[in-house]
């Protein structure tokens, strides 16, 4: 079952499968991007409370959910190399933390530029914007342990096991409003059914999302590229691919 | 259209201080994320060819000395080895300095 998949434990066949898909996820986030972006800030109807502040969900509320959902394939990533030495998991893993990283900051920079105008407060300490504060830590101490080590296998081991133990803070980002009481609103988007939310302002928003999914994508396989040349270093066909591309 | 003019549309109903805010960090930070990532290519590349060429001349200056060992074990068989460490301006060290520089 799922053999079509072996050929891509081969770095190599992977690498350039890579360079192929780049191409096309950049057309398509750049489609999804331009046209959610468009849409959410010039035609979405203004929210009947919030006015036009209700705009920054279109940033935030995908960040933050990419945030979480970098965070879990990371530790899938992460699994995978520690139970079955998937060198390419490791790979994965480190092109993912900083992109999972930087969507973090910025679900907490949006959260807080929203949180002004509608709590009258930057930042609270509550459930929901701290244990979103940790995530950041976490991603921030995954780089750190996939930079500490000369040898990658060494940084992959301990980044991961790191990663893993983290996984317990995403269902607690996620319940965080349901569990506790907090300034921060519950979910609007994921209800199950029906969100609560009119059509004119969620097509624009699932663009949006879709769009910075991709987004996403596109630097994660950038990262990803580069991860495979500096780990495969010594190998002929990086050798001699680094070869071709610097003559 | 939900906007009457430009300056309506930057004034963003009284919160364009926040929404511009918002706009402008993830669109600064991802920028910043995309260009590094994408130049991170070329940068790895000529990381590995800097790290060929050293090999490269330490392969050199290894063959070298060999070479020349070799050459002084057959002219001077009985001189001890001592003599031949003492030896400074020979091809290969100058070689082995150029690579640990």
């Amino acid at each position: 079952m799922w053999k079509f998949l072996h050929p891509y434990a081969n770095p190599e066949t992977t690498y350039h499968f890579t360079n192929k898909l780049l191409p096309w996820l950049t057309a398509l986030a750049a489609l999804f991007l331009s046209i959610g972006l468009v849409w959410a800030l010039l035609f979405a109807p203004a929210d009947y409370q919030q006015g036009d502040s209700f705009r920054i969900f279109y940033v935030h509320v995908p960040a933050a959910s990419l945030s979480m959902g970098i965070y879990v394939s990371m530790a899938i990533a992460a699994l995978c190399s520690l139970v079955w030495q998937l060198k390419l998991a490791d790979a994965s893993a480190a092109a993912m933390a900083p992109v999972g990283a930087a969507f973090t900051a910025i679900a907490l920079i949006t959260g807080a530029a929203w949180g002004k105008p509608m709590w009258g407060t930057w930042w609270i300490w509550d459930a929901r914007l701290t244990s979103e504060l940790i995530l950041l830590f976490l991603y921030l101490g995954v780089i750190a342990l996939h930079n500490a080590f000369e040898d990658k296998n060494l940084a992959g081991k301990a980044a991961g096991i790191l990663t893993l133990v983290g996984v317990i803070n995403i269902p607690i980002i996620k319940y965080s409003v349901d569990w506790w009481n907090t300034l921060h609103q519950g979910s609007t988007v994921s209800k199950l059914g029906k969100p609560s939310m009119s059509l004119d302002m969620l097509w624009p928003f699932i663009f949006c999302f879709i769009g910075f999914a991709l987004l996403a994508g596109v630097i994660i396989c950038l990262r990803f590229r580069n991860e495979i040349l500096a780990r495969n270093s010594i190998r002929p066909w990086v050798r001699q691919l680094v070869e071709k591309q610097l003559a | 259209m939900q906007f009457n003019s430009f300056s309506d549309f930057i004034n963003m109903g009284s919160y364009g201080f926040y929404v511009w805010l918002s706009y402008g960090a993830a669109a600064v930070i991802l920028t910043f994320l995309l260009i590094k990532s994408k130049s991170g290519h070329l940068h790895t590349m000529k990381q590995i060819a800097k790290r060929k060429h050293r090999e490269d001349k330490l392969r050199e200056a290894r063959e070298l000395r060999k070479k020349q060992s070799h050459n002084k074990a057959e002219t001077s068989t009985e001189q001890s080895s001592t003599q031949t460490s003492t030896v400074t301006s020979t091809p290969t060290n100058k070689a082995l300095n150029e690579v640990t520089e």
